[in-house]
């Protein structure tokens, strides 16, 4: 061991090695427009999120009495169905759907990502039941399927996130096993097995580093996935319930509004469609950048 | 020989299809046994007396073991008879079947009609865009399909609709008239040239046919716009790939014309991944459809689960649950078993 030591050093002394956020640094510096304005615009709504009480004009269930108002000073974007102000609501409900959103990814990919790289280093039984379990839940349509789950358990947030994240998983799993699998038959990590090292510092100190970077440009996809479902079932009634500000169910509740000529149904659908394609864009630059894979969804 | 294990492996799909389709009956049948044990006080409401509450539980069956259940349920689903509503009162049965029977030709009605516009043109895009690639032509369908992919489906229902009505009522807007004069008749002028595509899908059993065509326009046309865009963008994927392969290079340095390459060489072997594409798609357009569905009131498959899982009436959202599942299973084993029987390397085995 100790005469290794010096031999770290020297080859140190020759090459400065880059610190993780000089390299950050360096990607940034290279990203294309399109990543630039959809990290601009995933910024502006993690802003409009967290600070949505600071920011909204009125209270979230504020009801003022006059229905459907046009566009005017008072309600920049006219008020809703109940007479609420529709501004005040698309920016609570940043909130709310991102923030569901959220957490269902964050979820799906503890549970994901951890079994799929159980089952990767593991293999055995324990890899056959879980890919055969993940086989027959991804034959079924994921919203039929949460359809489905939802008319059993009831449409509330627990159990809309729950159902997501164990539906969207899934994907994950076989993701994480995907890449695991080319992992775990390195060297490093049979030398590490000969060190005697337990299940969890194999998973994180060995292999874990080794598969973020697919897995990362993956989270940015499944969180557009989760959100446009989560935003579907909303907008099908049976998603997040009132009187919680929600897009979907905002599309939804003002849709008449539509018959008359009127846009302002459209900009709920508009934001989700907008943050969906700002993800998109960093994910795109994200995966171009990290290694050539890239997967047409 | 050759067409033995051709034959094998389509065979072994076909069990693996079978065996599939077995347990996701078995989930979706597990549906109602998963009910919250009260469930039949809850939608009985607080009045109920325990008789009428053990008469509910009785007729959809929970006080029978689990597996008895199961077999009559599937026994009764291959006779074609998937259970009676929750809807259904005393003295008015509605049997799932019969609420369903209509609608599920209403859907397939929708799938087809998109389908039959949807393929020839994003077989036709993505091919071009492989062709012609990093062309600005391929460029430009780049941008706009993975935009469109990003659109929730309702997103550009809606847009269409806006659209449509917007003919009307553009003139009267603030906007139109705080544009120059010029400039708002021009766009007007441009909404006319929209055809007036009915924003409610008003469709009944004496809908003749042209007439059901019409009014389910704009629902297959949003459907369309959305898988267009995937379809598109994966077959030009699988063609760029085919396109890239030694063998291709091979028969361009004999001296083969272009179209000679493409047709010849290439599509054999891209018939498999263009399946795939195609299926893969087909079995998205279920998704789709439960959403087009509801925004343009049409009557379909797909509204009814969404009003079935509202009301919380079980053995509809079952019966549509088991539609759309065994209907995904089905594409999905066709594009296998199609992909399995024009590949060449199976086809000739050495």
């Amino acid at each position: 061991m100790t005469s290794a030591e010096p031999l770290i050093q020297t080859t140190r002394a020759h090459r400065v090695r880059r610190t993780r956020r000089s390299r950050m640094r360096m990607a940034l510096k290279n990203a294309p427009l399109s990543a630039w304005f959809g990290m601009g615009v995933i910024l502006c709504y993690v802003v409009i999120a967290l600070f949505a009480p600071l920011i909204a004009p009125y209270r979230e269930t504020q009801v003022f009495s006059e229905a459907f108002a046009p566009w005017s000073h008072e309600f920049t974007f006219g008020t809703d169905q109940l007479g609420r102000d529709m501004l005040t609501r698309l920016i609570y409900g940043a909130r709310n759907t991102i923030g569901i959103a959220f957490i269902t990814t964050t979820f799906s990919f503890a549970a994901g990502m951890t079994l799929g790289l159980l089952a990767a280093m593991y293999r055995g039984w324990l890899d056959q039941l879980l890919s055969r379990a993940v086989d027959v839940l991804m034959s079924i349509p994921s919203l039929i399927f949460a359809l489905m789950l939802l008319s059993i358990f009831g449409s509330s947030i627990p159990s809309l996130i729950l159902i997501i994240a164990l539906l969207d998983s899934t994907r994950v799993f076989r993701l994480a096993r995907a890449v695991g699998l080319n992992v775990v038959v390195m060297e490093y990590v049979e030398v590490a097995q000969l060190r005697g090292e337990g299940p969890v510092w194999m998973l994180r100190k060995e292999i874990l580093p080794n598969v973020l970077p697919p897995l990362i440009a993956e989270f940015g996809l499944r969180f557009c996935f989760v959100f446009l479902t989560i935003a579907a079932l909303s907008f099908l009634g049976v998603g997040i319930q009132p009187p919680s500000a929600d897009w979907g169910s905002m599309v939804r509740e003002n849709a008449t509004l539509i018959t008359y000529g009127d846009v302002t149904p459209l900009l709920p659908a508009g934001a989700i469609a907008l943050l969906t394609v700002a993800v998109n864009f960093v994910v795109d630059w994200f995966l171009h950048s990290t290694s050539g894979l890239r997967d047409e969804k | 020989m050759r067409l033995n294990s051709v034959a094998k492996t389509v065979l072994q799909r076909l069990g693996l299809g079978l065996i599939t389709l077995f347990i996701v009956s078995i989930i979706i049948f597990s549906a109602v046994a998963m009910l919250p044990g009260d469930f039949a006080k809850a939608t009985l409401g607080q009045s109920a007396t325990p008789e009428t509450v053990a008469a509910l539980q009785h007729e959809i069956g929970l006080d029978r073991p689990p597996v008895e259940r199961y077999f009559s349920w599937v026994g009764k689903m291959l006779k074609g008879d998937f259970g009676s509503s929750f809807a259904s009162r005393t003295g008015y049965r509605r049997t799932v079947a019969e609420i369903i029977a209509p609608r599920l030709y209403n859907t397939i009605f929708l799938a087809v009609m998109t389908a039959l516009i949807a393929v020839p043109l994003a077989l036709g895009l993505g091919i071009v865009a492989a062709l012609y690639r990093n062309s600005w032509f391929d460029r430009v369908v780049n941008t706009v399909t993975l935009t469109t992919i990003s659109f929730p489906e309702f997103f550009i229902a809606y847009m269409l609709a806006f659209l449509i009505i917007s003919r009307d009522t553009f003139a009267g807007t603030e906007f139109a008239q705080s544009l120059p004069a010029w400039l708002a008749i021009s766009i007007n002028w441009t909404l006319n040239v929209v055809p007036k595509f009915p924003t409610l899908a008003n469709i009944n059993d004496e809908t003749p046919f042209w007439d059901h065509v019409w009014r389910a326009a704009l629902p297959s046309i949003t459907l369309t716009l959305v898988i267009v865009a995937h379809m598109m963008r994966m077959t030009r994927a699988a063609i760029l790939n085919m396109l890239s392969s030694p063998y291709i290079d091979m028969a361009r340095l004999k001296g083969m014309g272009p179209m000679v390459v493409v047709v010849r060489h290439a599509l054999p072997n891209a018939w498999a991944p263009i399946v795939t594409v195609v299926a893969f798609n087909l079995a998205y357009l279920i998704v789709g459809v439960v959403i087009v569905e509801v925004v343009f009131v049409y009557p379909g498959v797909g509204q009814l689960m969404v009003d079935a899982v509202r009301s919380r009436d079980v053995p509809v959202v079952q019966a549509c649950a088991l539609v759309f599942a065994a209907a995904y299973i089905l594409l999905n084993l066709i594009a296998d078993i199609i992909s399995i029987a024009t590949n060449p390397r199976l086809l000739h085995p050495r």
